[in-house]
Protein backbone atom coordinates (compact mmCIF):
# COMPACT_ATOMS: atom_id res chain seq x y z
CA UNK A 1 0.00 0.00 0.00
CA UNK A 2 2.74 2.37 1.01
CA UNK A 3 4.54 1.84 -2.24
CA UNK A 4 1.97 3.70 -4.29
CA UNK A 5 4.14 6.10 -6.22
CA UNK A 6 2.84 9.39 -4.90
CA UNK A 7 5.15 12.34 -5.33
CA UNK A 8 4.93 15.96 -4.27
CA UNK A 9 8.30 17.68 -4.41
CA UNK A 10 9.46 15.60 -7.36
CA UNK A 11 6.10 15.93 -9.09
CA UNK A 12 4.48 18.68 -11.15
CA UNK A 13 4.51 22.28 -10.05
CA UNK A 14 3.63 25.59 -11.65
CA UNK A 15 6.05 28.31 -10.54
CA UNK A 16 4.35 31.03 -8.52
CA UNK A 17 1.01 29.23 -8.18
CA UNK A 18 1.38 28.71 -4.43
CA UNK A 19 2.36 32.29 -3.78
CA UNK A 20 -0.41 33.64 -6.01
CA UNK A 21 -2.98 31.50 -4.19
CA UNK A 22 -1.64 32.61 -0.80
CA UNK A 23 -1.86 36.30 -1.64
CA UNK A 24 -5.53 35.88 -2.50
CA UNK A 25 -6.18 34.67 1.06
CA UNK A 26 -5.95 36.54 4.35
CA UNK A 27 -2.73 35.79 6.28
CA UNK A 28 -4.80 34.02 8.90
CA UNK A 29 -6.34 31.75 6.29
CA UNK A 30 -2.88 30.78 5.08
CA UNK A 31 -1.89 29.82 8.63
CA UNK A 32 -5.08 27.80 8.97
CA UNK A 33 -4.53 25.93 5.73
CA UNK A 34 -1.02 24.93 6.82
CA UNK A 35 -2.40 23.92 10.21
CA UNK A 36 -5.06 21.77 8.56
CA UNK A 37 -2.46 20.06 6.38
CA UNK A 38 -0.77 18.83 9.56
CA UNK A 39 2.60 19.43 7.96
CA UNK A 40 5.38 18.80 10.46
CA UNK A 41 8.96 20.03 10.36
CA UNK A 42 11.15 17.88 8.13
CA UNK A 43 14.40 18.69 9.92
CA UNK A 44 13.92 15.89 12.43
CA UNK A 45 12.14 17.39 15.44
CA UNK A 46 8.76 17.33 13.68
CA UNK A 47 7.12 20.36 15.25
CA UNK A 48 3.77 21.21 13.59
CA UNK A 49 4.50 23.98 11.07
CA UNK A 50 1.10 25.68 11.31
CA UNK A 51 1.33 26.02 15.10
CA UNK A 52 4.77 27.59 14.80
CA UNK A 53 3.44 30.13 12.31
CA UNK A 54 0.43 30.88 14.45
CA UNK A 55 2.51 31.66 17.51
CA UNK A 56 4.68 34.05 15.47
CA UNK A 57 1.68 35.60 13.72
CA UNK A 58 0.02 36.69 16.96
CA UNK A 59 3.15 38.52 18.20
CA UNK A 60 3.14 42.29 17.94
CA UNK A 61 6.50 43.52 16.68
CA UNK A 62 7.91 46.09 14.27
CA UNK A 63 9.91 43.37 12.54
CA UNK A 64 9.63 39.61 12.12
CA UNK A 65 11.83 37.12 10.32
CA UNK A 66 11.60 33.90 8.34
CA UNK A 67 14.72 31.80 8.46
CA UNK A 68 15.39 28.87 6.21
CA UNK A 69 17.57 26.37 8.02
CA UNK A 70 19.95 25.15 5.30
CA UNK A 71 22.53 23.92 7.77
CA UNK A 72 22.07 20.31 6.75
CA UNK A 73 24.74 18.44 8.70
CA UNK A 74 23.23 15.23 9.99
CA UNK A 75 25.52 12.41 8.85
CA UNK A 76 23.98 10.63 5.89
CA UNK A 77 21.67 13.49 4.88
CA UNK A 78 21.94 15.26 1.54
CA UNK A 79 18.35 15.89 0.42
CA UNK A 80 18.49 19.60 1.29
CA UNK A 81 21.57 20.00 -0.88
CA UNK A 82 19.56 18.58 -3.77
CA UNK A 83 16.64 20.94 -3.09
CA UNK A 84 18.95 23.95 -2.78
CA UNK A 85 20.59 23.00 -6.03
CA UNK A 86 17.59 21.95 -8.13
CA UNK A 87 14.51 23.50 -6.51
CA UNK A 88 15.57 26.84 -4.94
CA UNK A 89 12.43 28.51 -6.30
CA UNK A 90 10.16 26.32 -4.16
CA UNK A 91 12.17 27.16 -1.06
CA UNK A 92 11.98 30.90 -1.75
CA UNK A 93 8.29 30.73 -2.54
CA UNK A 94 7.69 28.83 0.71
CA UNK A 95 9.60 31.52 2.60
CA UNK A 96 7.57 34.32 1.01
CA UNK A 97 4.29 32.54 1.83
CA UNK A 98 5.46 32.06 5.43
CA UNK A 99 6.42 35.75 5.55
CA UNK A 100 2.99 36.78 4.31
CA UNK A 101 1.30 34.49 6.85
CA UNK A 102 3.12 35.82 9.92
CA UNK A 103 3.73 39.40 8.77
CA UNK A 104 7.48 39.23 8.03
CA UNK A 105 9.18 41.07 5.19
CA UNK A 106 12.64 39.69 5.49
CA UNK A 107 13.95 36.17 5.01
CA UNK A 108 17.37 34.69 5.65
CA UNK A 109 18.77 31.47 4.27
CA UNK A 110 21.36 30.14 6.70
CA UNK A 111 23.49 28.05 4.35
CA UNK A 112 26.09 25.76 5.87
CA UNK A 113 29.64 26.81 5.02
CA UNK A 114 30.29 23.45 3.38
CA UNK A 115 27.59 24.30 0.78
CA UNK A 116 29.01 27.69 -0.22
CA UNK A 117 29.24 26.46 -3.83
CA UNK A 118 25.43 26.48 -3.94
CA UNK A 119 25.21 30.16 -3.09
CA UNK A 120 25.51 31.49 -6.62
CA UNK A 121 22.66 29.39 -7.96
CA UNK A 122 20.34 30.49 -5.15
CA UNK A 123 21.28 34.13 -5.69
CA UNK A 124 20.48 33.82 -9.36
CA UNK A 125 17.09 32.38 -8.50
CA UNK A 126 16.44 35.27 -6.09
CA UNK A 127 17.30 37.77 -8.84
CA UNK A 128 15.10 35.95 -11.30
CA UNK A 129 12.17 35.92 -8.90
CA UNK A 130 12.64 39.62 -8.26
CA UNK A 131 12.59 40.24 -12.00
CA UNK A 132 9.35 38.25 -12.33
CA UNK A 133 7.78 39.97 -9.31
CA UNK A 134 7.70 36.88 -7.08
CA UNK A 135 10.05 38.54 -4.59
CA UNK A 136 10.87 42.13 -3.76
CA UNK A 137 8.37 44.99 -3.58
CA UNK A 138 4.62 44.67 -4.25
CA UNK A 139 4.76 40.98 -5.01
CA UNK A 140 2.35 40.02 -7.82
CA UNK A 141 0.92 43.51 -7.57
CA UNK A 142 -0.28 43.02 -3.97
CA UNK A 143 0.72 45.09 -0.99
CA UNK A 144 3.31 42.64 0.23
CA UNK A 145 7.11 43.05 0.19
CA UNK A 146 9.56 40.27 0.88
CA UNK A 147 13.29 39.99 0.32
CA UNK A 148 15.77 37.22 1.05
CA UNK A 149 19.39 37.31 2.13
CA UNK A 150 21.86 34.42 2.26
CA UNK A 151 24.17 34.02 5.24
CA UNK A 152 26.87 31.39 5.58
CA UNK A 153 27.61 29.06 8.46
CA UNK A 154 31.19 28.24 9.35
CA UNK A 155 31.44 24.55 10.10
CA UNK A 156 29.41 23.78 13.22
CA UNK A 157 26.86 20.93 13.22
CA UNK A 158 25.12 22.26 16.32
CA UNK A 159 24.03 25.38 14.38
CA UNK A 160 21.35 23.20 12.81
CA UNK A 161 19.59 23.51 16.20
CA UNK A 162 17.30 26.49 15.78
CA UNK A 163 18.50 28.54 18.71
CA UNK A 164 22.17 27.90 17.98
CA UNK A 165 21.44 29.01 14.43
CA UNK A 166 19.85 32.23 15.63
CA UNK A 167 22.75 32.90 18.00
CA UNK A 168 25.12 32.40 15.08
CA UNK A 169 23.16 34.94 13.02
CA UNK A 170 23.25 37.31 15.97
CA UNK A 171 27.06 37.19 15.82
CA UNK A 172 27.62 34.84 18.73
CA UNK A 173 28.89 31.36 19.44
CA UNK A 174 26.33 28.90 18.13
CA UNK A 175 25.18 27.70 21.53
CA UNK A 176 21.64 26.44 22.11
CA UNK A 177 19.76 27.95 25.02
CA UNK A 178 16.87 26.97 27.21
CA UNK A 179 13.33 27.66 26.04
CA UNK A 180 11.07 29.57 26.58
CA UNK A 181 11.23 32.17 25.23
CA UNK A 182 10.82 30.44 21.90
CA UNK A 183 12.26 31.90 18.67
CA UNK A 184 8.69 32.76 17.62
CA UNK A 185 8.71 35.22 20.54
CA UNK A 186 12.35 36.26 20.70
CA UNK A 187 14.58 35.13 17.87
CA UNK A 188 16.85 36.90 15.41
CA UNK A 189 17.61 40.41 16.75
CA UNK A 190 15.20 39.46 19.55
CA UNK A 191 12.28 39.69 17.12
CA UNK A 192 9.66 36.98 16.44
CA UNK A 193 11.30 34.48 14.13
CA UNK A 194 10.17 31.34 12.37
CA UNK A 195 12.93 28.86 11.59
CA UNK A 196 12.01 26.20 9.07
CA UNK A 197 13.92 23.40 7.42
CA UNK A 198 14.56 23.58 3.65
CA UNK A 199 12.34 20.62 2.85
CA UNK A 200 9.46 21.82 5.03
CA UNK A 201 9.35 25.12 3.16
CA UNK A 202 9.22 23.31 -0.18
CA UNK A 203 5.89 21.65 0.69
CA UNK A 204 4.26 24.97 1.56
CA UNK A 205 3.54 26.24 -1.98
CA UNK A 206 1.97 22.87 -2.87
CA UNK A 207 -0.24 22.90 0.21
CA UNK A 208 -1.53 26.39 -0.56
CA UNK A 209 -1.97 25.72 -4.29
CA UNK A 210 -3.63 22.29 -3.94
CA UNK A 211 -5.17 22.50 -0.48
CA UNK A 212 -4.61 20.84 2.87
CA UNK A 213 -7.05 18.03 2.05
CA UNK A 214 -5.03 17.00 -0.96
CA UNK A 215 -1.81 17.01 1.08
CA UNK A 216 -3.40 14.80 3.71
CA UNK A 217 -4.14 12.11 1.14
CA UNK A 218 -0.39 11.40 1.34
CA UNK A 219 1.27 9.58 4.22
CA UNK A 220 -0.39 8.26 7.38
CA UNK A 221 -2.95 9.71 9.79
CA UNK A 222 -0.28 11.09 12.10
CA UNK A 223 2.43 11.72 9.52
CA UNK A 224 0.88 13.49 6.57
CA UNK A 225 2.66 14.08 3.29
CA UNK A 226 5.71 12.65 1.64
CA UNK A 227 9.32 12.80 2.78
CA UNK A 228 12.67 12.88 1.10
CA UNK A 229 15.05 10.12 2.14
CA UNK A 230 18.80 10.32 1.67
CA UNK A 231 20.03 6.77 1.27
CA UNK A 232 23.68 5.77 1.38
CA UNK A 233 25.94 2.92 2.44
CA UNK A 234 25.77 -0.65 1.19
CA UNK A 235 23.08 -0.31 -1.46
CA UNK A 236 23.05 -0.59 -5.22
CA UNK A 237 21.29 2.70 -5.95
CA UNK A 238 22.06 5.32 -3.32
CA UNK A 239 20.51 8.77 -3.64
CA UNK A 240 17.52 10.91 -2.72
CA UNK A 241 14.06 9.32 -2.88
CA UNK A 242 10.63 10.79 -2.25
CA UNK A 243 8.25 8.37 -0.56
CA UNK A 244 5.21 8.57 1.67
CA UNK A 245 5.75 8.58 5.40
CA UNK A 246 4.88 5.23 6.88
CA UNK A 247 7.09 3.23 4.52
CA UNK A 248 8.88 0.34 6.22
CA UNK A 249 12.62 -0.17 6.37
CA UNK A 250 12.29 -3.32 4.29
CA UNK A 251 10.36 -1.53 1.55
CA UNK A 252 13.06 1.15 1.42
CA UNK A 253 15.80 -1.46 1.21
CA UNK A 254 14.04 -3.20 -1.68
CA UNK A 255 13.60 0.09 -3.48
CA UNK A 256 17.33 0.90 -3.46
CA UNK A 257 18.60 -2.61 -4.08
CA UNK A 258 20.16 -3.43 -0.74
CA UNK A 259 21.40 -6.98 -0.35
CA UNK A 260 22.78 -8.89 2.61
CA UNK A 261 21.74 -6.09 4.97
CA UNK A 262 22.73 -6.49 8.60
CA UNK A 263 21.79 -3.09 10.04
CA UNK A 264 20.19 0.20 9.09
CA UNK A 265 20.85 3.52 10.79
CA UNK A 266 17.53 5.37 10.60
CA UNK A 267 17.57 9.14 11.15
CA UNK A 268 21.28 9.82 10.90
CA UNK A 269 23.94 9.64 13.58
CA UNK A 270 21.43 10.86 16.14
CA UNK A 271 18.84 8.34 14.99
CA UNK A 272 18.68 4.68 15.87
CA UNK A 273 20.26 1.58 14.45
CA UNK A 274 17.92 -1.30 13.72
CA UNK A 275 18.58 -4.95 12.95
CA UNK A 276 16.58 -7.37 10.82
CA UNK A 277 13.92 -7.93 13.49
CA UNK A 278 12.76 -4.32 13.10
CA UNK A 279 12.84 -4.05 9.30
CA UNK A 280 9.05 -4.20 9.09
CA UNK A 281 8.53 -1.15 11.30
CA UNK A 282 7.29 1.99 9.58
CA UNK A 283 9.29 5.21 9.38
CA UNK A 284 7.00 8.02 10.54
CA UNK A 285 6.55 10.46 13.40
CA UNK A 286 4.78 7.64 15.23
CA UNK A 287 7.43 5.06 14.24
CA UNK A 288 11.16 5.03 13.52
CA UNK A 289 12.69 8.55 13.37
CA UNK A 290 11.68 10.20 10.08
CA UNK A 291 14.68 12.56 9.68
CA UNK A 292 15.32 11.00 6.29
CA UNK A 293 18.91 9.81 6.64
CA UNK A 294 19.22 6.09 5.95
CA UNK A 295 22.63 4.44 6.16
CA UNK A 296 22.77 0.76 5.26
CA UNK A 297 25.35 -1.73 6.55
CA UNK A 298 25.85 -5.21 5.13
CA UNK A 299 27.19 -8.24 6.98
CA UNK A 300 30.82 -7.37 6.31
CA UNK A 301 30.63 -4.25 8.53
CA UNK A 302 31.75 -4.18 12.15
CA UNK A 303 29.15 -2.43 14.29
CA UNK A 304 31.68 -1.21 16.84
CA UNK A 305 33.56 0.57 14.09
CA UNK A 306 30.32 2.23 13.01
CA UNK A 307 29.54 3.24 16.58
CA UNK A 308 33.03 4.63 17.14
CA UNK A 309 32.63 6.80 14.04
CA UNK A 310 29.33 8.21 15.35
CA UNK A 311 30.66 8.87 18.84
CA UNK A 312 33.74 10.65 17.46
CA UNK A 313 31.33 12.82 15.53
CA UNK A 314 29.41 13.84 18.65
CA UNK A 315 32.52 14.46 20.72
CA UNK A 316 33.72 16.86 18.04
CA UNK A 317 30.40 18.57 17.46
CA UNK A 318 29.16 19.00 21.04
CA UNK A 319 29.21 22.71 21.78
CA UNK A 320 30.54 21.93 25.24
CA UNK A 321 28.08 24.11 27.05
CA UNK A 322 26.54 21.49 29.31
CA UNK A 323 28.20 18.67 31.19
CA UNK A 324 26.07 15.61 30.32
CA UNK A 325 26.78 16.10 26.63
CA UNK A 326 30.36 17.37 26.76
CA UNK A 327 31.57 14.77 29.23
CA UNK A 328 29.06 12.02 28.46
CA UNK A 329 29.86 11.67 24.77
CA UNK A 330 33.54 11.54 25.61
CA UNK A 331 32.93 8.72 28.11
CA UNK A 332 30.79 6.79 25.64
CA UNK A 333 33.50 7.05 23.00
CA UNK A 334 36.09 5.87 25.49
CA UNK A 335 33.82 2.95 26.30
CA UNK A 336 33.50 1.98 22.63
CA UNK A 337 37.27 1.96 22.35
CA UNK A 338 37.55 -0.26 25.43
CA UNK A 339 35.01 -2.63 23.89
CA UNK A 340 37.04 -2.71 20.69
CA UNK A 341 40.10 -3.78 22.62
CA UNK A 342 38.04 -6.33 24.53
CA UNK A 343 38.80 -4.49 27.79
CA UNK A 344 35.29 -3.44 28.79
CA UNK A 345 33.56 -5.40 31.54
CA UNK A 346 29.85 -6.05 31.32
CA UNK A 347 29.39 -4.19 34.61
CA UNK A 348 31.06 -1.07 33.20
CA UNK A 349 29.01 -1.34 30.03
CA UNK A 350 25.88 -1.28 32.20
CA UNK A 351 27.15 1.91 33.84
CA UNK A 352 27.64 3.44 30.40
CA UNK A 353 24.12 2.49 29.35
CA UNK A 354 22.88 4.21 32.49
CA UNK A 355 24.96 7.29 31.63
CA UNK A 356 23.51 7.27 28.12
CA UNK A 357 19.99 7.39 29.55
CA UNK A 358 20.91 10.24 31.88
CA UNK A 359 22.27 12.18 28.90
CA UNK A 360 18.97 11.70 27.06
CA UNK A 361 17.02 13.47 29.76
CA UNK A 362 19.52 15.96 31.16
CA UNK A 363 21.19 17.48 28.09
CA UNK A 364 20.21 20.97 27.12
CA UNK A 365 19.54 20.49 23.41
CA UNK A 366 18.76 17.81 20.87
CA UNK A 367 22.40 17.05 20.19
CA UNK A 368 23.09 15.75 23.68
CA UNK A 369 19.63 14.23 24.02
CA UNK A 370 19.96 12.21 20.82
CA UNK A 371 23.68 11.40 20.73
CA UNK A 372 23.21 8.38 23.03
CA UNK A 373 20.70 6.87 20.55
CA UNK A 374 23.23 5.08 18.35
CA UNK A 375 25.12 3.91 21.43
CA UNK A 376 22.08 2.39 23.09
CA UNK A 377 20.60 0.89 19.92
CA UNK A 378 23.82 -0.58 18.56
CA UNK A 379 24.80 -2.12 21.89
CA UNK A 380 21.30 -3.53 22.42
CA UNK A 381 20.70 -4.81 18.91
CA UNK A 382 24.15 -6.23 18.29
CA UNK A 383 25.13 -7.41 21.73
CA UNK A 384 26.27 -10.84 20.58
CA UNK A 385 28.61 -9.42 17.98
CA UNK A 386 29.96 -6.75 20.32
CA UNK A 387 30.39 -8.65 23.57
CA UNK A 388 30.73 -12.30 22.73
CA UNK A 389 32.51 -12.65 19.42
CA UNK B 1 54.20 42.10 13.90
CA UNK B 2 55.48 44.67 11.42
CA UNK B 3 53.95 48.11 11.18
CA UNK B 4 53.02 47.57 7.52
CA UNK B 5 51.18 44.32 8.30
CA UNK B 6 49.23 46.05 11.01
CA UNK B 7 48.26 48.81 8.63
CA UNK B 8 47.15 46.29 6.07
CA UNK B 9 44.98 44.51 8.62
CA UNK B 10 43.50 47.74 9.93
CA UNK B 11 42.64 48.86 6.42
CA UNK B 12 41.08 45.56 5.55
CA UNK B 13 39.01 45.57 8.73
CA UNK B 14 37.85 49.11 7.99
CA UNK B 15 36.75 48.18 4.48
CA UNK B 16 34.91 45.05 5.57
CA UNK B 17 33.19 46.73 8.51
CA UNK B 18 32.09 49.57 6.27
CA UNK B 19 30.52 47.02 3.93
CA UNK B 20 28.46 45.27 6.63
CA UNK B 21 27.88 48.08 9.10
CA UNK B 22 28.95 48.25 12.72
CA UNK B 23 26.35 45.86 14.06
CA UNK B 24 27.04 42.75 16.06
CA UNK B 25 24.85 40.51 13.95
CA UNK B 26 27.31 40.80 11.06
CA UNK B 27 30.26 39.65 13.16
CA UNK B 28 30.38 36.23 11.53
CA UNK B 29 30.38 37.50 7.91
CA UNK B 30 33.10 40.00 8.88
CA UNK B 31 35.27 37.28 10.39
CA UNK B 32 34.61 35.01 7.41
CA UNK B 33 35.93 37.64 5.02
CA UNK B 34 39.04 38.23 7.10
CA UNK B 35 39.60 34.50 7.28
CA UNK B 36 39.29 34.19 3.52
CA UNK B 37 41.68 37.07 2.91
CA UNK B 38 44.45 36.18 5.41
CA UNK B 39 43.77 32.41 5.79
CA UNK B 40 43.48 32.89 9.56
CA UNK B 41 42.46 35.33 12.26
CA UNK B 42 45.12 36.55 14.69
CA UNK B 43 44.88 38.56 17.90
CA UNK B 44 45.52 41.82 16.15
CA UNK B 45 42.58 41.24 13.83
CA UNK B 46 40.41 40.27 16.79
CA UNK B 47 41.29 43.54 18.49
CA UNK B 48 40.66 45.59 15.37
CA UNK B 49 37.23 43.99 14.91
CA UNK B 50 36.29 44.36 18.56
CA UNK B 51 37.21 48.06 18.43
CA UNK B 52 35.24 48.59 15.25
CA UNK B 53 32.09 46.89 16.57
CA UNK B 54 32.55 48.00 20.16
CA UNK B 55 32.38 44.54 21.69
CA UNK B 56 34.89 42.86 23.97
CA UNK B 57 37.85 41.08 22.33
CA UNK B 58 37.06 38.05 24.49
CA UNK B 59 33.64 37.82 22.79
CA UNK B 60 35.17 38.02 19.34
CA UNK B 61 37.78 35.46 20.30
CA UNK B 62 35.03 33.19 21.61
CA UNK B 63 33.33 33.31 18.22
CA UNK B 64 36.56 32.64 16.32
CA UNK B 65 37.32 29.54 18.37
CA UNK B 66 33.78 28.20 18.07
CA UNK B 67 33.60 27.72 14.30
CA UNK B 68 35.84 25.14 12.70
CA UNK B 69 36.09 27.09 9.42
CA UNK B 70 37.65 30.09 11.19
CA UNK B 71 41.35 29.38 11.64
CA UNK B 72 43.52 30.54 14.49
CA UNK B 73 46.78 29.69 12.75
CA UNK B 74 47.86 30.36 9.14
CA UNK B 75 46.72 27.72 6.66
CA UNK B 76 47.73 26.75 3.16
CA UNK B 77 46.32 28.50 0.15
CA UNK B 78 44.15 25.46 -0.50
CA UNK B 79 42.54 23.71 2.44
CA UNK B 80 41.61 20.14 1.67
CA UNK B 81 38.86 18.84 3.93
CA UNK B 82 38.25 15.12 3.58
CA UNK B 83 35.01 13.73 4.96
CA UNK B 84 35.62 11.07 7.59
CA UNK B 85 32.00 10.29 8.49
CA UNK B 86 30.64 6.77 8.16
CA UNK B 87 29.31 6.63 4.57
CA UNK B 88 32.53 8.04 3.14
CA UNK B 89 34.49 5.84 5.51
CA UNK B 90 32.73 2.76 4.12
CA UNK B 91 33.27 3.98 0.58
CA UNK B 92 37.02 3.84 1.04
CA UNK B 93 38.11 7.04 2.77
CA UNK B 94 41.29 5.41 4.14
CA UNK B 95 42.65 4.86 0.65
CA UNK B 96 42.23 8.55 -0.05
CA UNK B 97 43.95 9.46 3.22
CA UNK B 98 47.01 7.48 2.15
CA UNK B 99 47.19 9.04 -1.32
CA UNK B 100 46.83 12.58 0.00
CA UNK B 101 49.46 12.12 2.67
CA UNK B 102 51.88 10.45 0.31
CA UNK B 103 51.50 12.86 -2.61
CA UNK B 104 51.76 15.95 -0.41
CA UNK B 105 54.37 14.55 1.99
CA UNK B 106 52.45 15.73 5.06
CA UNK B 107 50.03 14.26 7.59
CA UNK B 108 46.49 15.38 8.31
CA UNK B 109 46.54 18.55 10.41
CA UNK B 110 49.65 19.84 8.60
CA UNK B 111 50.42 22.35 5.86
CA UNK B 112 52.92 21.81 3.03
CA UNK B 113 56.20 23.75 3.26
CA UNK B 114 55.38 25.81 0.17
CA UNK B 115 52.20 26.97 1.90
CA UNK B 116 50.00 25.58 -0.87
CA UNK B 117 47.98 22.82 0.83
CA UNK B 118 46.60 22.08 4.28
CA UNK B 119 45.10 18.67 5.05
CA UNK B 120 42.15 18.42 7.39
CA UNK B 121 39.32 16.10 8.21
CA UNK B 122 35.73 17.26 8.24
CA UNK B 123 32.43 15.69 9.15
CA UNK B 124 29.68 14.80 6.67
CA UNK B 125 29.51 17.29 3.78
CA UNK B 126 26.29 15.97 2.23
CA UNK B 127 27.86 13.83 -0.51
CA UNK B 128 27.24 10.53 1.28
CA UNK B 129 25.86 8.74 -1.79
CA UNK B 130 28.96 9.68 -3.76
CA UNK B 131 31.75 9.02 -1.29
CA UNK B 132 34.57 9.37 -0.64
CA UNK B 133 34.19 13.13 -0.85
CA UNK B 134 36.21 16.21 0.02
CA UNK B 135 36.19 19.98 -0.21
CA UNK B 136 39.07 22.02 -1.60
CA UNK B 137 38.37 25.53 -0.34
CA UNK B 138 34.88 26.15 -1.74
CA UNK B 139 34.73 23.34 -4.31
CA UNK B 140 33.38 19.86 -3.69
CA UNK B 141 34.82 16.64 -5.17
CA UNK B 142 33.14 13.26 -4.89
CA UNK B 143 33.58 9.62 -5.94
CA UNK B 144 37.28 10.01 -5.25
CA UNK B 145 39.82 7.41 -6.28
CA UNK B 146 43.61 7.69 -6.04
CA UNK B 147 44.12 8.74 -9.68
CA UNK B 148 41.42 11.38 -9.43
CA UNK B 149 42.98 12.81 -6.27
CA UNK B 150 46.33 13.19 -8.02
CA UNK B 151 44.62 15.01 -10.92
CA UNK B 152 42.92 17.38 -8.50
CA UNK B 153 46.19 18.16 -6.73
CA UNK B 154 47.89 18.79 -10.10
CA UNK B 155 45.10 21.15 -11.07
CA UNK B 156 45.61 23.29 -7.99
CA UNK B 157 49.39 23.18 -8.24
CA UNK B 158 49.19 24.43 -11.83
CA UNK B 159 46.61 27.05 -11.04
CA UNK B 160 48.77 28.34 -8.25
CA UNK B 161 51.79 28.47 -10.54
CA UNK B 162 49.91 30.38 -13.19
CA UNK B 163 48.60 32.93 -10.75
CA UNK B 164 51.97 33.42 -8.96
S1 LIG C 1 23.49 19.18 24.69
FE1 LIG C 1 25.58 19.36 23.84
S2 LIG C 1 25.36 20.61 22.03
FE2 LIG C 1 23.48 20.89 23.24
S3 LIG C 1 23.88 22.66 24.53
FE3 LIG C 1 24.54 20.90 25.72
S4 LIG C 1 26.75 20.68 25.22
FE4 LIG C 1 25.85 22.03 23.67
S1 LIG D 1 29.44 10.76 5.04
FE1 LIG D 1 30.88 11.82 3.80
S2 LIG D 1 29.63 13.25 2.86
FE2 LIG D 1 28.22 12.34 4.23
Amino acid sequence: MKNSKKRILFGEYIVGSGLAAALKLKPKEVVNEVKKSELRGRGGAGFPTGLKWESAAVQKADQKFIICNADEGEPGTFKDRLLLMEHPGKILEGMAIAGYAIGAHHGIIYLRGEYVYLKKGIEERIDHMKATNLLGDKILGKRFNFDVEIRLGAGAYVCGEEFALIESLNGRRGEPRNKPPFPTEKGYLDKPTVVQNVETLCYVPYIIANGAEWFRTHGTMKSTGTKLFSISGDVENPGVYEVELGITVRELLEMVGAKDTKAVQVGGASGICVSEKDFDKPIAFEGLPPGGSIIVFNHSRKMLHVLENFMEFFVEESCGQCTPCREGNYRLLEGVRLLKKGDCTVAYLRDLMELARVMQISSKCGLGQMSPNPFISIIENFKDEILYS
Amino acid sequence: MFECQRNEIQQEVNTIVRKYGRTRNYLLPILQELNRKFSYINNYMIEAVSNALDISPAEVHGVVTFYSFLNETPKGKYIIRLCKTISCDMAGKDRIVRVLEKELGISFGETTKDGLFSLEYTNCIGMCSEGPAMLVNEEVYSKLCPEKVVDILEFYKNGARKRA
